[in-house]
């Protein structure tokens, strides 16, 4: 008993020593953690999606490597500050020839890369020929995943002198300009690619209003001021970003202080941010549409009354408004209100009307009820949150004798499954596009050359000889208004036609500290940190 | 004893090559491809073809298996096209932090395991006995990924102590301190469940040797009740413990693959999820042989140190 007694006494005092060491430990750690108040010094943390798969700008293809490469580099052009149209970047003022094939580009003078290099025509060369010209020195430093699709009819970039580059096109192609204002159309300095090779991407240099500093991989991305920036140097000392893959620890981190602005917002989290006087949300409606494919090629949805009809049965103001939080705002066809002009203001969104649904489905002779199959994804690339409005759905449809049945998909799977066409295998499946230029999105799924055995994405095989027409035409069309009124009209005739339920178009939403000023959303869903700065 | 070792080590060999072709029929047989995800919504046939042949993936699999096989036994693990850099750069880096956290989860597992389950033994059936049995259960009930969430809630946004996510300040100094900081919440969210199982085992393995005989004899001869425990009981109940300590290694780097994603932990855990989203074979190939291995040599470590304190196992 008395050993024990003592070894119980020993305990004890052992016992107290970890105690005061855990104490002591969590006192350092304590310390070491800051007031967690970020200074004017400080740089600007923004928590992102996503570990960039590269800063290479003719390399990666996600939005989330958008964001940071928009704020290293330049392009030729630029998207105007509040719409997607097209203004001056590098490229001070230039001239599309009648015929449409060459575009004469006159370049801003003095501008110079981060590592020194001159911009001038031989650099813009470079670039295009390294992404397209398979004999290029660089060209095994990609790939480059969306070259060919919206540079592909580019035949050759001419150097005329050191300020103006020629661009000759194999055949007219419309949406070429816009496409040069996107992403993949930034310009990155010829002697970082060649002093790095395919590693470039991990040692980005480009004109742009920051210079990159440091990349920790899967930690952060840092970039510093660029006092010479052409445009005006930023105003704040830098920009981290930071992978946060997990959208709830994004939030955490913004609420926290470990991050000053977050991208993507859960709609749950912007919901209450926007109630939160600690906080800003930023959101804005993007090129972005949600819609379903309905089957046209069989029954029911063969008949025109049964599409306008589930149009009519579904409601999509509640979807956006309970199911989706307010983060998207009611789809009225297919073409998104982000573009500005292509956008058909014209058009009422189907309304809410199920008694006028129940009328037009009995008119079709579908009143003692009809079932089909209903494609949902468990989720994806911009499809939101498409189980809970799969289901939603469902239930306003049963509401007027429509048995939707789900079938639920891998975003991949579905994928295959969808773009192989759904014929014989679902009635509905749904899906969602975010395109650069109003043509992509109609041109590669609505069009009768487009069905999935001639290599597009009309899944529903959709087919209007009108429609066509103004597609291909609006195409090669350099005329902007004349452009536009082929698309005005082509929306019109496609949401008469209903080959689609058209649901919704996403916000994108940035959460911020009231201490983060300057910034805006734009409806590209970049990420434009210039004109950042630190609130007083 | 050296047979012993060599028979064991032997094993591995076939045992990591299994899971390289395991894991690559399971990558081609998953739908989707990683040109689809790289391509999003351009997916276009010709798009999806031309980056195919630029990414080798137009080769038949066998070849492109073969091929891999070839190159890593050369060191070479090939280049991430999600990532766009060396595969083994990417791992390496990756995988330290991941041991950094696994093993930090492990010393907590061990020693938290071992004291609870040894001192719930020693006063069996008392108040300590009863608070580490049902303490135990608890950290075995709760899914790590579940504590990680209520961790940060509590530690991170209420109390503010610690971190809520990441590995180091995005900017500003950092040192050991500073990673120690942000480890803290990862490491023992991490390590409850795995401590669970120890202290259960400890526990009954204690108590199944503190009956034997020589315990009692040893008792009787008047040595202290500290040494009879420590120096005879334990070393023997020991024995039983180490190969399950092996076993939740697994466990660690498995349950690390949630407690990386909800802390923001750079390790290789959150990066097979993103590399099997993104159809990386080549990322998914390499990451998932380097746990294997490490969960084998551990697992080889953990028999071989049985077989040292239990000679009843390397003779037979």
């Amino acid at each position: 008993m008395q050993s024990n007694d003592t070894s119980t006494g020993r305990w004890r005092r052992r016992r107290t020593t970890l105690v005061a060491t855990a104490v002591v430990a969590a006192l350092i750690l304590t310390a070491c953690a800051g007031d967690g108040q970020a200074g004017s010094d400080d740089p600007v943390v923004v928590g992102q999606v996503a570990e960039p798969a590269s800063l290479d700008p003719h390399v990666v293809t996600a939005v989330n490597d958008f964001r940071i490469n928009i704020n290293l580099y330049d392009g030729l052009v630029q998207y105007a500050a509040d719409s997607l149209e097209v203004e001056p970047a590098l490229a001070v003022d230039w001239t599309i020839s009648d015929d449409g094939t060459l575009y004469t580009f006159e370049l801003r003078e003095g501008v110079e890369f981060h590592d020194g290099t001159p911009f001038d025509a031989e650099v813009v060369k470079f670039n295009f020929d390294r992404m397209l010209d398979e004999d290029h020195p660089y060209h095994d430093t990609g790939p480059f995943p969306l070259a060919q699709q919206f540079y592909g009819n580019l035949a050759e970039v001419r150097v005329v002198d050191e300020q103006t580059v020629e661009f000759e096109l194999s055949s007219p192609f419309a949406p070429f300009l816009s496409n040069l204002a996107y992403p993949t159309g930034l310009l990155i300095s010829p002697a970082a690619v060649e002093a790095h090779g395919e590693d470039v991407g991990r040692n980005p240099v480009g004109t742009g209003p920051y210079v990159f500093s440091e990349w920790q991989s899967n930690e952060f991305v840092t970039l510093e001021r660029n006092p010479d920036y052409w445009d005006g140097a930023p105003e704040v000392p830098g920009v981290v970003f930071r992978p946060i893959t997990e959208s709830q620890t994004r939030v955490n981190e913004l609420m926290s202080g470990g991050a000053d602005m977050i991208v993507e917002v859960p709609p749950d989290d912007v919901a209450a941010l926007r109630d939160d006087p600690e906080f800003m949300v930023g959101e804005q409606a993007g090129p972005h549409v949600w819609f379903l494919i309905l089957n046209l090629a069989e029954a029911p949805f063969d008949d025109v009354r049964m599409r306008k009809a589930v149009n009519m049965a579904i409601d999509k103001e509640s979807i956006v408004n309970d199911v989706l939080q307010g983060t998207a705002t009611v789809a009225n066809g297919p073409i998104a209100e982000a573009f500005g002009a292509a956008y058909n203001p014209d058009l009422e969104p189907y309304p809410y009307d199920p008694d006028a649904a129940r009328e037009l489905i009995e008119e079709a002779g579908y009143g003692d009820g009809v079932e089909g199959t209903f494609y949902v994804t468990e989720g994806g690339s911009g499809m939101l949150d498409p189980v809970a409005m799969g289901e939603a759905m469902q239930a306003d449809l049963r509401d007027v004798g429509i048995d939707a049945r789900i079938s639920t998909f891998e975003w991949n799977s579905f994928l295959n499954e969808v773009n192989a066409g759904i014929e014989g295998k679902a009635d509905m499946a749904q899906m969602a596009w975010m395109t650069a230029d109003p043509d992509t999105l109609p041109f590669l799924t609505l069009r009768s050359g487009a069905w999935p055995d001639e290599g597009g994405f009309n899944s529903g095989y959709y087919a209007n000889e009108r429609v066509d027409e103004l597609l291909e035409a609006a195409q090669i069309e350099v005329d902007e208004d004349a452009r536009i009124a082929m698309y005005h009209e082509m929306q019109e005739i496609v949401v008469e036609d209903a080959p689609w339920v058209f649901v919704a178009s996403w916000k994108q939403s940035v959460a911020m500290s009231p201490r983060v000023d300057g910034f805006e959303l734009h409806p590209s869903f970049l990420l434009r940190l210039h004109d950042l700065r630190w609130a007083d | 004893m050296r047979a012993y070792v060599v028979r064991r080590g032997l094993q591995v060999i076939p045992v990591t090559f299994g899971v390289t072709l395991l894991v690559f029929a399971m990558m081609l047989l998953i739908p989707g491809d990683p040109a689809r995800a790289i391509l999003g919504s351009y997916a276009t046939p010709e798009n999806v073809a031309t980056l195919e042949r630029q990414l080798a993936l137009d080769r038949p699999p066998h070849i492109q298996y073969v091929t891999w096989l070839g190159n890593v036994v050369t060191g070479d693990f090939g280049r991430s096209y999600s990532l766009n850099r060396p595969v083994l750069d990417e791992i390496l880096e990756r995988f330290s932090a991941t041991l950094l956290l696994a093993g930090t989860a492990l010393l907590i597992t061990v020693v938290l395991g071992l004291t609870a389950g040894i001192i719930a033994a020693v006063k069996q059936h008392r108040w300590q006995d009863r608070a580490f049995t049902v303490g135990a259960l608890v950290g075995l009930s709760i899914p790590s990924f579940w504590l990680a969430m209520i961790f940060i809630v509590v530690f991170a946004l209420g109390l503010g102590w610690f971190p809520t996510s990441g590995m180091r300040p995005a900017f500003g100094p950092s040192g050991p301190l500073t990673v120690l900081h942000h480890l803290v919440l990862p490491a023992t969210a991490l390590a409850l469940v795995a401590a669970g199982v120890i202290a259960r085992l400890t526990r009954s393995s204690m108590l199944e040797v503190l009956r034997q005989d020589y315990v009692r004899t040893a008792t009787s001869k008047g040595i202290t009740r500290q040494s009879v425990i420590m120096r005879h009981a334990f070393r023997n109940a020991v024995v039983n413990v180490v190969p399950v300590i092996g076993v939740q290694v697994g466990f660690l780097l498995g349950g690390a693959v949630y407690v990386e994603t909800v802390f923001g932990w750079p390790g290789i855990g959150r990066m097979l999820v993103t590399a099997i989203g993104t159809r990386d074979i080549l990322l998914v190939q390499g990451g998932v042989l380097l746990v294997a291995i490490t969960y084998v040599l551990i697992n080889l470590a953990a028999d071989l140190v049985q077989a040292a304190l239990d000679p009843r196992i390397r003779l037979g």
